[in-house]
């Protein structure tokens, strides 16, 4: 017995350590936030657009930030790939991190960020081009010019798009423009696959859609959503109850300055919001 | 509502109205040219020279003003170009910006004969060139390069600012999307700007009085090719009449019988070369943006 009691632990404590460290290492790569914000503020000119917005995004999810207009939501969207640098009288503040890395560093470069972030915009914009050109775009940027390469990366990018078997017919001869308008927004997140992101912004990617093509975006959403981190803005709340993991609700205080009301997982927000400004937004009393 | 019906098909009658008369007027307009023309237009009068105290073709003429059009072009096109450009993707937005778009356009609308004067003084005396094709060309291109500049920039920042940055959000850089997205979305602007441009300097006769200056060509030989022999055709460094300026200079002080006649063809000429350019232009342009767009 003694010899027993006196073995026992020294199996079984390395065991203990062994099973806490991998559990910990799991826990912590799942909380570990791919992108995050802390303190972020912007400013267009003396008019302050958003103050104060702090929000985690976890790896291979889908967040969705909701809210009024004039709460700020494209332009937290687009912090996390420097969108707002376009504008000249545009002044971020605070804290953006990919991985750990700042993006609110005047140094980092911008280019190979956008390609690390892509963005899909609220208007479908397909280029004057075919659709095989218009998903070419990035890759070519970067100075691919094999031809078999950039058809393998084309066909792969509009297949993940779920457009593949809708254009490959005609997907090198026809342009991206002829294209029906959730064709055509499909297509442009064929085109930042393109790109191989990390990380793809929406910003309200179906409000110029009809509600077939916007299920269909939805449903390339989730399927993304295993590979990729999304944010998505979108004035839907069905849509953002719909796709996404985690909801950010926005809104506008009295310098209509844009902050966040509240932050949690979309099943928790919808069902049971904490806050009386969430409620009333999402059954509709405001917003 | 039987009111507000009425006057929606007074107004539709009345724009219909406008627009057939400023047809009809313009057809009117051709049809009188070129009838007066047609006894005199035929292939020996657009290639042979001109003569003294008889009807004379105007084959160098027209060899001048498709010559001064093209050395204008190669002065303002690029330049023209770059300066659009430059003035809608890169330059800031501030006063000194501002008094260079109202300089482009107070220029590009200043009476030519001004320019003509202006021309005499600096490409004709300063230099002591005398008059010459570039001279003439570089007066042209007083007015039509702040011309051209200004409509390549309206039609650089006429292109949607979602496409310009969708290319941004893929990371293309400034220069990659300016390439590849906004000039093929451009050309048909910058193509209309060319047009309008090349119709100015083609029909253009007061800013060359001076400077290209008015003596009647004898006859050419295209077989000297030296540039640099004010006798060849082919150099900028000798005079070079136009065709409008021809015409200007037989109805004015032309002596021959035949003085009408060869002003009647010639305007015919010109006006259907300006016709036809256009719509040559127009059909470069669609071929270029197609070139651009599928590649």
């Amino acid at each position: 017995m003694t010899t027993m009691k006196a073995e026992q632990p020294v199996v079984a404590v390395p065991m203990t350590i062994a099973v806490t460290a991998r559990e910990e290492s799991v826990v912590s790569a799942r909380s570990e936030p791919r992108l995050r914000s802390e303190g972020l503020g912007v400013a267009y000119g003396p008019k302050v657009a958003v103050r104060d917005v702090s929000i985690d995004v976890a790896d291979r999810s889908v967040a969705a930030i909701i809210g009024p207009s004039g709460s700020g939501k494209s332009t937290v969207l687009r912090c996390f790939n420097r969108m707002n640098d376009l504008i000249p009288t545009a002044r971020v503040s605070g804290s953006v991190m990919l991985d750990g890395e700042e993006l609110n560093d005047p140094q980092l470069n911008v280019v190979e960020l956008r390609r690390r972030v892509g963005l899909v915009f609220q208007k479908p914009n397909p280029f004057p081009m075919t659709i095989y050109e218009n998903v070419a775009y990035g890759p070519r940027r970067l100075g691919i010019k094999d031809h078999k390469r950039l058809d393998e990366i084309v066909e792969q990018s509009l297949r993940q798009a779920a457009i593949w078997d809708e254009v490959k017919d005609a997907w090198k001869t026809q342009p991206g423009t002829a294209l029906s308008g959730g064709q055509q927004q499909r297509m442009c997140i064929a085109r930042v696959l393109a790109t191989k992101p990390e990380v793809i912004l929406m910003d309200e990617p179906c409000s110029a859609l009809d509600p077939i093509s916007t299920l269909q975006i939805e449903e390339l959403m989730r399927g993304l959503a295993k590979e990729f981190t999304i944010v998505i803005v979108t004035h839907n709340m069905q849509q953002a109850a719909r796709v996404s993991d985690e909801t950010i609700f926005m809104s506008v205080d009295e310098q209509r300055a844009g902050y966040v009301v509240e932050i949690g997982r979309t099943a928790g927000i919808f069902t049971n919001p904490g806050n009386k400004l969430t409620e009333d937004y999402i059954t509709g009393r405001f917003g | 509502m039987r009111r507000t019906l009425l006057a929606d098909r007074v107004a539709t009658a009345v724009m219909w109205g406008i627009a057939g008369l400023t047809v009809l007027l313009l057809t009117a307009f051709i049809l009188r040219i070129v009838w007066s023309a047609a006894g005199v237009l035929s292939l020996d009068f657009l290639v042979s020279d001109p003569k003294f105290l008889a009807l004379g073709g105007i084959g160098p003429l027209i060899w001048n003003s498709f010559y001064m059009l093209l050395l204008t072009l190669l002065i303002t096109g690029p330049l023209g170009i770059a300066a659009g450009i430059y003035m809608a993707e890169y330059a800031e937005e501030n006063r000194w910006t501002n008094a260079i778009r109202f300089a482009q356009e107070t220029i590009s609308s200043v009476p030519s004969i001004v320019v003509g004067l202006f021309g005499l003084i600096a490409f004709v005396n300063l230099t002591h060139w005398g008059f010459t094709a570039l001279g003439g060309a570089l007066a042209l291109s007083v007015f039509n390069l702040p011309l051209l500049a200004r409509l390549t920039e309206q039609a650089f920042r006429a292109v949607p600012a979602d496409e310009r940055s969708g290319s941004l959000a893929l990371g293309a850089t400034k220069w990659q999307t300016i390439r590849n997205v906004v000039l093929p979305l451009a050309i048909p602007g910058i193509v209309t700007g060319l047009i309008l441009t090349s119709g100015r300097i083609f029909g253009e006769a007061a800013a060359l009085l001076f400077t290209a200056g008015l003596a009647t060509p004898t006859h050419y030989h295209f077989e000297n090719l030296n540039i640099f022999d004010p006798r060849s055709p082919w150099s900028p460094f000798r005079p070079a009449t136009t065709l409008s300026v021809y015409i200007w200079k037989t109805n004015s002080e032309g002596l021959g019988p035949d003085v009408a006649a060869i002003g009647n063809g010639s305007a015919a000429v010109l006006l259907l070369t300006v016709l036809l350019f256009n719509v040559g232009a127009r059909g470069l342009g669609g071929l270029l943006q197609r070139g651009m767009k599928i590649r």
